[in-house]
């Protein structure tokens, strides 16, 4: 039962995901994208961290990609041939990435153990995972939390700089 | 056999919720005729049964047989799906509201009076009403007229800027309950309206109500259909069903925010006092959200429309650093009062 939810959500994910760079219409590849988000939603949701997959759609398919919608609809973007010289250099980092990430895999213990497995050791906590990750952010994981937050903030500060015109004189 | 049984419960739950949150979809359009007319001082539908009370099923009826136009130059996939994208995110919601108290207990199974109980009850229906702006973003630009683009672009920016603040309002509910669950919250807030978390998060709940109107679209927020600047804003290319899937999404969407502020705020199911718990639970459910329904239809007869760059700085400037003070606030007090 898991299991066939686990193929159709990694599938549409992988589907959904070489539509995102495959399709030629900005607007598709923008709902692509989403139905990528909404389905790794769900794989977050087969390994029992419903916080992170309630977030994961609430922050970036209902805010992030909602802007990026936003701004294409705003330009209007026909579709844009002059992005399409980039495949040899695309071809290229992916084809490294997915090397590494080939090596990572093969390297750590997430191929000896079963991930369906490791999760009920967390799901058997006394606690929620809600609970567990707001107390593993705010005890072990304080430092780069902090850290995240001020590079955030230097980002939205200098967003605000950026859009901000000084009038002249 | 036991699994079939517990799938068909399911089914039949959603069905039943279904059934009867369409229904009062229909009467609330009903109701919000009548009170608007009884506020302009006119009668308002009275040609269909008894005082128009059939009025919605002969709307129903008569969107359910009208021509379903597609523009030319609509881009006809997106076009055809956006309604369904704005309905579902408005419907799915009511699998998490906790509509009473008691379960029904038929031999070993226990008929819930909630769909489903999930842990993070309140962030998926944030989740899944963040999605409904896609529908009436993409509906505004795959009709592809200019009314409708705006309409749609406005939508966009408004319900992207009031969900931080809304998000935010509930955050002090959560505080208090330490739960994101519906059911626990409701529990949390027993025993007489002073317990209640409208009376501990005044500023919450306000901020609340304030941003729920504004992510449904509603007036003085109606900025993405605003009828004398917009002709009707993102559906205006719509018509017959795809239209009245639109209209369906809004009053759904009406009575959600409703049920989750009453959840949230007013105590859920809870009567005001114990010596009034004779009354069933779920009729204060009703009672409470239905009092909320008829605040919106009245705030919709009384306050003109909002310009749209007031709507902005109103919603970036007041509601957010508000809500954000708010969490503070409460986050030191809960602190405090558990150090005690």
């Amino acid at each position: 039962m898991i299991q066939s939810f686990f193929f159709y959500f990694a599938g549409a994910t992988i589907i959904s995901s070489i539509l995102t760079v495959g399709l030629r219409s900005p607007v598709y590849c923008t709902l692509a994208l989403l139905s990528t988000l909404l389905h790794v939603a769900g794989l977050f949701i087969l390994l029992h961290a419903e916080f992170v997959a309630a977030i994961q759609i609430i922050v970036y398919a209902g805010a992030v990609l909602v802007l990026y919608l936003f701004v294409l609809m705003l330009l209007n973007l026909k579709t844009t041939e002059t992005f399409l010289k980039q495949t040899w250099i695309a071809l290229f980092f992916g084809v490294v990435i997915f090397v590494e990430i080939l090596i990572g895999l093969f390297k750590s213990s997430i191929m000896t153990t079963n991930p369906l497995e490791a999760t009920e050791a967390v799901t058997a906590a006394p606690i929620g995972n809600t609970e567990t990750i707001g107390l593993s952010l705010f005890t072990e994981y304080l430092l780069p939390f902090e850290v995240v937050g001020i590079i955030l903030l230097g980002a939205a500060v200098g967003a605000m700089v950026l859009a901000k015109k000084i009038p002249a004189g | 056999m036991d699994l079939a049984i517990r799938i068909g419960i399911v089914l039949a739950e959603i069905a039943a919720v279904l059934g009867v949150v369409l229904t009062h979809v229909a009467y609330l359009t009903y109701m919000e005729r009548k009170i608007l007319s009884d506020m302009q001082d006119r009668l308002g539908p009275m040609e269909v049964g008894p005082h128009g009370l059939l009025q919605p099923l002969a709307d129903g009826l008569k969107l359910f047989f009208k021509e379903d136009i597609i523009p030319t130059g609509a881009n006809k996939i997106i076009f055809s799906a956006a309604p369904i994208l704005v309905l579902i995110p408005a419907l799915i919601g009511f699998a998490v509201v906790p509509f009473g108290r008691d379960s029904l207990v038929i031999g070993e199974f226990e008929i819930t009076p909630y769909i489903t109980d999930i842990n993070v009850g309140i962030l998926y229906i944030l989740a899944f009403s963040s999605l409904g702006a896609y529908g009436v973003l993409l509906g505004g630009w795959a009709s592809n007229s200019k009314y409708s683009l705006l309409g749609g672009l406005r939508s966009a920016a408004q319900v992207i800027s009031y969900e931080l603040p809304l998000g935010l309002s509930l955050v002090g509910p959560i505080l208090l309950s330490g739960s994101l669950s519906m059911v626990t919250m409701t529990e949390a807030q027993g025993g007489g309206f002073w317990h209640w978390y409208v009376i501990t998060q005044p500023i919450a709940f306000v901020i609340y109500m304030i941003c729920a109107i504004a992510e449904t679209n509603r007036l003085p927020f109606d900025l993405p259909e605003a009828e004398s600047e917009l002709v009707a804003g993102f559906f205006t290319e719509y018509s017959g069903m795809r239209f009245s899937f639109f209209f369906l999404a809004e009053y759904a969407n009406m009575i959600l925010v409703s049920c989750i502020a009453v959840v949230a705020f007013l105590g859920g199911w809870q009567a005001p006092f114990s010596f009034m718990e004779f009354v069933p639970p779920i009729v204060w459910f009703l009672a409470k959200v239905y009092f909320l329904l008829f605040f919106y239809i009245w705030l919709r007869a009384t306050v003109p429309r909002l310009r749209f760059d007031q709507l902005m700085a109103f919603g970036w400037k007041v509601m957010l650093p508000l809500s954000l003070v708010n969490v503070l606030l409460t986050s030191i007090v809960k602190y405090f009062l558990n150090q005690m």
